[in-house]
């Protein structure tokens, strides 16, 4: 019988505090998830590690529920600001089990000495995007600590919303011959926020993709009835997204590296800074799973919505090394993709 | 060691006694010290390692492994058993 | 992204690689020096796919794996002082000294922060005038002109509350060691790019004509790598044993003259202790006597801690070339790059650490089971 939780101090990684690298969405996360919050809270549904969860309503729907933390800095950034990001982050979690958000709830915790400007300008940021994704915030809560305790805000929010019974997506649905798609470049996110980073700010005019998904979402499962799954390629990026998915499926993962959409401006800026863009989270993107004979209609269908133009096939499911991710590059080698093990910190050789 | 990137030279000023460049790699731009490749001019490319650029990218010389390759190439056609004759 | 891209190419890449396999008719050892160069062939798998009878080992050009225990432990002393902004390139900060690493002891609340740039450090000296910012300046000699600048324009600001905690080492006196061990197996060098863009390529004619081993200085990309590799082979094969210059896109016979200067004006030899190696005899940089007040050992008046290393770790002789990082019962196992047991891990530049994150130790476990 596992030691009641107190009575042992879990160690996760070689840290016996938590550090950055516990919430980027790597390794460490991963491991914080698997060792110490999954095995307390003990139920299968937490167990899956789907982005939402799936919870049989009354026989006709499924309710999808989720909740995220925003705790972005800068709160403002290029292309948006932390009230867009828990509207959409939210958002895309349910939308991308398949289901249709329709309700947030949404808490505050402010910083004594937060301009109530700047407030009234995050909330009337998170009012469009709740409009732009058709949902509507709908509870809530608010609460400030001295200053000092919070870095000006931070906001949670939790969603709700319904998929049709058959609706089954899973990230352990993924098949050997299944194709892997991308609806546009990857790492606009995470740039757009390093570019305004002290100590690494580099001149850009490149914008954080956030955006609401789930219109795109419903075009995409339209167009492919079978599609095994989507995720969105947040904190750890594509890497984590896809070995994810590799282990949930047992199945092997492969990238074709020159296939990965990469904007110049984001590949410009992992250049100089040592950092891999697969690994570099998007909060617009939808990554997905669908059978290869779909493939072609499910590109066409996301290219033709604005939120998929750049919508492309990046690679394949396999049957082999199960679990695993590999990457082709360009020149004929390929090589494992690693989840990241905690922040990707720059390099300097 | 030494990640040194390529980047393309936009402008060159004086800044606070330093010369400084505002560097272009790929889409974004970043300023990186100049003092030490004074000669770079607005359109030239440099190497730039933490901020500090080392020399500056000799256009020629850079094509070189290009040529070589396209010569290489040409022999390869040139001794090709089945290479159909024009 | 040009001078990248074209230097990434796969078709050009297979002509090399197919040039490579005309060439080398006998089994050669070839060292790349440079934990870049490193990392681009297990990125792209070069060394999978270049003919089996050429060896690639891997060199100890990663500056951030060869800082001694010691020093790392000085950071640290540094860093936990409640009145210092320490700042440091990003991949220093995973580094384990005997107490853990510098992103543990922010977590313990010091305030620890990533630069890119020496001159970063600079700036946030003047912006913090009742802080002491010190800067860990490390590097091979590709970095010094940068760390001799920062300490330049401390000098000339009059800063007071800027100093940097130095850790330089410098490439030819590794070399000479690597060949000068009885054991050595390389039998060819690709050489550090972005140090030769600095110091030039002179320093090296010494150790070719001692020791008859060809030097190629190579840059960073596949193509670079392949051409060095080909033009190594070739001297190999001729019994030639010179110093050839196969990155002259980035790199002048004489390198940079005035970035030479300054680095002299700031900088003098010393030795040096190498994780993984020993102490190597003048291949270090410290201050001038006459910059010693921007010394941060001696601002800080720090005990260096006598740490022990792991006795499993073979990093020294990885970095050495003569083991590769599956040869080491170690790797993948008590050894991580969460938890690593010695230089080679513990940067994502190092062989070890670089083959981890590409996966190496699963294949070998697969190959292992097969």
């Amino acid at each position: 019988m596992a030691a009641p939780l107190g009575a042992c101090p879990v160690q996760i990684g070689q840290y016996d505090r938590v550090v950055l690298g516990h919430g980027s969405g790597g390794r460490l996360t991963h491991e914080l998830i698997t060792q110490l919050f999954v095995p307390a809270f003990h139920n299968p549904t937490l167990a899956a590690l789907e982005d939402q969860a799936s919870i049989a309503l009354d026989g006709v729907r499924r309710l999808a529920f989720t909740t995220d933390s925003f705790v972005v800095s800068p709160v403002f950034f290029p292309g948006g600001d932390i009230g867009k990001l828990a509207v959409c982050g939210t958002v895309n979690d349910l939308a991308a089990g398949g289901a249709v958000p329709r309700h947030l709830a949404a808490s505050f915790i402010l910083e004594e000495g937060l301009p109530l400007a700047d407030l009234r300008r995050v909330v009337e940021s998170m009012r469009a995007a709740c409009d732009e994704a058709g949902v509507s915030v709908v509870a809530g809560d608010t609460k400030v600590v001295e200053r000092g305790k919070a870095d000006k805000l931070f906001i949670t929010t939790t969603g709700i919303g319904w998929a049709p019974e058959g609706r089954r997506l899973s990230i352990a649905a993924a098949r050997p011959g299944d194709r892997v798609v991308v609806s546009g470049p990857l790492g606009d996110h995470g740039m757009a926020i390093l570019s305004v980073r002290e100590g690494l700010s580099f001149q850009t005019e490149l914008l954080s993709d956030c955006a609401p998904l789930g219109g795109l979402a419903e075009v995409m499962l339209r167009a492919s009835p079978s599609l095994r799954c989507m995720r969105d390629p947040t904190r750890g990026g594509l890497a984590s997204a896809l070995n994810e998915l590799a282990a949930a499926s047992q199945v092997g993962v492969v990238v074709r590296e020159p296939a990965v959409p990469v904007r110049p401006e984001v590949r410009g800026a992992c250049e100089l800074l040592g950092l891999d863009p697969l690994y570099v989270a998007s909060e617009g993107r939808m990554v997905a799973v669908a059978p290869a004979a779909e493939v072609p209609a499910l590109l066409d269908a996301m290219r033709g919505h604005p939120l998929g133009r750049g919508a492309a096939e990046i690679g394949e499911v396999v049957a082999d090394f199960p679990g695993k991710v590999r990457v082709q590059s360009s020149v004929g080698g390929d090589r494992l993709l690693l989840m990241l093990s905690g922040e990707q910190l720059p390099r300097i050789c | 060691m030494c990640l040194g990137i390529p980047g393309k030279v936009l402008d060159v000023r004086r800044e606070d006694g330093l010369l400084m460049a505002t560097v272009q790699f790929g889409g974004i731009t970043k300023q990186a010290c100049l003092e030490h490749v004074p000669e770079a001019r607005p359109g030239d490319y440099v190497v730039v390692h933490v901020g500090f650029a080392l020399s500056r990218i000799d256009e020629a010389e850079a094509h070189r492994i290009f040529d070589l390759l396209a010569e290489m190439k040409a022999l390869d056609e040139l001794e090709a058993p089945d290479r159909e004759v024009p | 992204m040009k001078y990248l891209d074209e230097y990434r190419d796969g078709p050009a890449a297979k002509a090399l690689i197919a040039a490579i396999d005309k060439a080398a008719t006998r089994p050669w050892v070839i060292m790349e020096v440079c934990g870049g160069q490193t990392h681009t062939i297990v990125r792209y798998g070069l060394d999978q796919v270049l003919p089996k009878h050429l060896e690639l080992v891997h060199g100890p050009g990663c500056p951030v794996c060869v800082t001694p225990l010691e020093m790392i432990d000085r950071a640290h002393a540094v860093a936990a002082r409640p009145e210092v902004v320490f700042c440091s390139f990003g991949d220093m900060l995973r580094v384990p000294g005997s107490r853990g690493d510098l992103l543990g002891l922010r977590a313990r609340g010091a305030d620890v922060r990533v630069v890119y740039s020496p001159l970063d450090a600079v700036k946030l000296a003047e912006a913090n005038p009742s802080r002491q910012v010190v800067f860990f300046a490390i590097g091979f000699e590709t970095t010094a002109p940068a760390n001799a600048m920062a300490v330049w324009m401390a000098r000339q600001k009059g800063l007071q509350n800027f100093s940097v905690l130095v850790s330089h080492v410098l490439v030819p006196p590794a070399l000479t060691a690597i060949l000068g061990a009885e054991d050595n197996r390389v039998q060819a060098f690709l050489g550090p790019g972005h140090v030769c863009a600095v110091m030039g390529i002179s320093e090296y004619e010494p150790i070719t004509a001692k020791h008859r081993v060809p030097i190629v200085i190579s840059g960073f990309e596949p193509l670079d790598l392949l051409d060095g590799i080909l033009h190594a082979v070739r001297q190999l094969e001729a019994g030639e044993a010179k110093v050839e210059n196969a990155y002259a896109r980035a790199v002048r016979a004489d390198g940079n003259p005035a970035s030479r200067a300054l680095v002299e004006q700031v900088f003098e030899v010393c030795d040096r202790a190498w994780r993984g190696v020993g102490t190597i005899p003048r291949s270090g940089y410290r201050l001038r006597d006459e910059l010693r007040a921007f010394d941060a050992e001696r601002r800080f008046e720090v005990e260096g801690v006598r740490a022990q290393e792991s006795p499993l770790c073979i990093s020294g002789e990885v970095l050495r070339g003569l083991k590769r990082p599956a040869d080491c019962p170690a790797f993948g196992r008590q050894c991580t790059p969460e938890t690593p047991l010695g230089a080679t891990m513990v940067s994502s530049e190092g062989a070890c650490a670089a083959y981890h994150a590409y996966g190496r130790h699963l294949d070998a476990r697969a190959a292992e089971r097969r």
